[in-house]
């Protein structure tokens, strides 16, 4: 049972689609990569399976669930977490009530999931009490992926997490990444840095003009030199 | 010392009961301005809406025989809260929900709202007429006088009991907002839908309960201060509109959508507002004998006729705005 499926969805905001029958589909065990150029509709087919644009046709399932255009704030109960590329931190409150409006659907004690993600970043520890605005790029992208993950999510969505980090950071939030894939989160994310991303996706997707392009592994795709002539700079 | 006692009771006193009544409605027009962001117009009305919920309950205990110690207009302030908080959730369910739904833009909204004015104003004519009312008909307004231990004092510190328990109201009402936006679950969401609602929505927070208590927090919070209003002075259909622009410029003054800015953006416009239409020619009276001959204590020497009050909140406003153009607190600059 696959967690996540998009079966030929298009999709766009109204006028032309920009998503012309796209296929991705990913396991509870899965890193999924989607690459692309710009305009191939990667983050559009992240905000299609989060409900925050109109799918037209085709379907998006969860976990065997029919969740095509449902709404953001009911899908997160359902175990999707997503994290935007920008404006993606409250920065008006601190890094804890970030995380704490993470966890906004939660009833329960937050207190483990909170450590967890203390663990996982320990910058954010010491910059707990902190504003999530006076805090640096590589800082605010972790602050954003701790939120997402207080909803104890299984599959969590990542619009280009590395975008205008400085490399020691991309590396950190890639290594994260592995780590939260370890624990059974399913991780489909938007990637610029293609290369690296791919390097340890063990589903990779091409896109262009809103289409699938080429499909395989992370290795498969790095090693087909038609992927790299294209898409990874030669 | 007599004539600073009278600045006092002038100014201070009266500056901070202005003040208390501005910062309250300016809370609740930043709030909804933070969370729907449009300017509710319709806020002074719905504060005026309050008082008269609030004359209607202080009418039926008072036909109940009910009496306390406690002035009947503050007794029945809770329930008229209630009432007002529920009717604030009904106009924004008939009326701008339906806008919101349909993605109608912030402009529209905000006429939408001098609509909902006009219909308050004409219903509150319809049952009540136009003259002006008190809530002191059948109980008498308490005065407290303190007088000073010292030579030559004549005049005592005076104000009226509903000005008392106005301000320790609005600082409860003020505290029990911070409480409920820094610790409460649902407050910390509040603050965080009017910070980014895009994210908000990601995030799975309840945009539609965070709607619903925002109008509850409002309504609750204009029917309180349009009470406590009607209770220092009188009750009249117009009472709240007239004092919409001190409130909204107060709320802009602090920063658009940040709660503590409309409080000080409050009491800052209270105070300017009551310096301003001071008679200054009281404090220089004093000095008389060691100011120059040619210099004569004119009878009348305040910076603005009091006629002329509203002016002091858009001086006020205008300097903030080219200084600081998103107020003091930092908020919205649309």
């Amino acid at each position: 049972m696959s967690l996540v499926e998009l079966r030929d969805v298009t999709a766009g905001y109204g006028g032309a689609p920009i998503l012309n029958g796209v296929n991705i589909e990913i396991d509870a065990s899965d890193i999924g990569v989607i690459v692309g150029p710009n305009g191939a509709g990667k983050s559009t087919t992240l905000k299609a399976i989060f409900g925050l644009l109109t799918v037209t046709s085709g379907t998006v399932t969860f976990a065997d669930k029919n969740i095509t255009n449902s709404d953001a704030d009911r899908l997160v109960p359902l175990g999707l977490s997503f994290v935007p590329q920008e404006h993606n931190v409250f920065t008006s409150m601190s890094v804890h009530e970030n995380l704490e409006m993470g966890a906004f659907i939660r009833r329960d004690d937050i207190s483990d999931t909170l450590d967890e993600v203390y663990e996982m970043f320990p910058d954010l520890k010491a910059k707990r009490r902190q504003h999530a605005g006076e805090l640096s790029g590589g800082q605010r992208q972790m602050v954003a992926m701790g939120r997402a993950l207080m909803s104890k999510p299984k599959l969590l969505m990542l619009d280009e997490p590395s975008a205008g980090l400085s490399p020691r950071y991309m590396m950190e939030i890639f290594e994260q990444v592995v780590k939260i894939n370890a624990r059974g989160v399913g991780i489909l994310m938007v990637e610029q840095n293609a290369r690296q991303a791919l390097g340890f996706a063990t589903k990779g997707f091409v896109l262009a003009n809103g289409q699938n392009r080429f499909t395989g592994t992370g290795q498969q795709l790095l090693d087909d030199p038609d992927v790299a002539k294209s898409f990874l700079g030669g | 010392m007599n004539d600073f006692i009278f600045f006092f009771n002038q100014v201070i006193i009266g500056g901070a009961v202005l003040g208390s009544i501005y910062a309250l409605g300016a809370i609740g027009v930043t709030l909804i301005f933070g969370i729907l962001r449009f300017a509710h117009f319709a806020h002074g009305d719905m504060m005026t809406m309050g008082a008269f919920f609030a004359f209607v309950l202080a009418g039926l205990f008072a036909g109940m025989g009910i009496v306390t110690p406690v002035p009947t207009g503050f007794l029945v302030l809770p329930i008229a809260m209630v009432i007002a908080a529920a009717a604030a959730v009904g106009i924004d369910k008939g009326f701008y929900a339906p806008l919101r739904a349909r993605g109608a833009r912030p402009v529209t909204l905000l006429i939408a709202s001098i609509g909902v004015t006009m219909m308050i104003q004409g219903l509150i004519r319809l049952f009540f007429g136009v003259e002006t009312r008190t809530f002191f008909a059948t109980e008498p307004k308490g005065l407290i006088r303190i007088e000073l231990p010292f030579e030559g004092v004549t005049r005592p510190i005076s104000f009226t009991e509903p000005q008392v328990y106005l301000i320790v109201l609005t600082l409860i009402a003020v505290v029990a907002l911070h409480v409920f936006l820094t610790r409460s679950r649902l407050g910390k969401g509040m603050r965080a839908m009017a910070d980014n609602p895009d994210l908000a929505q990601v995030s799975g927070i309840n945009t539609r309960l965070v709607v619903r208590v925002t109008w509850i927090i409002a309504g609750g919070l204009a029917c309180m201060a349009g009470t406590m209003l009607a209770l220092d002075v009188t009750l009249k259909p117009d009472l709240a509109f007239n004092i919409i622009l001190p409130i909204f410029a107060a709320a802009i003054v602090g920063g658009l959508g940040q709660a503590y800015g409309a409080i000080a953006g409050g009491f800052l416009i209270g105070f300017a507002e009551t310096l301003a239409v001071f008679n200054w020619s009281v404090l220089l009276r004093p000095f008389r004998d060691s100011l120059p001959e040619w210099f004569e204590i004119p009878g009348s020497l305040s910076l603005v006729q009091s006629e002329y009050k509203l002016t002091v909140a858009f001086i006020i406003l205008v300097v903030v705005l080219l200084v600081r153009p998103t107020g003091i607190f930092k908020g919205a600059s649309t």
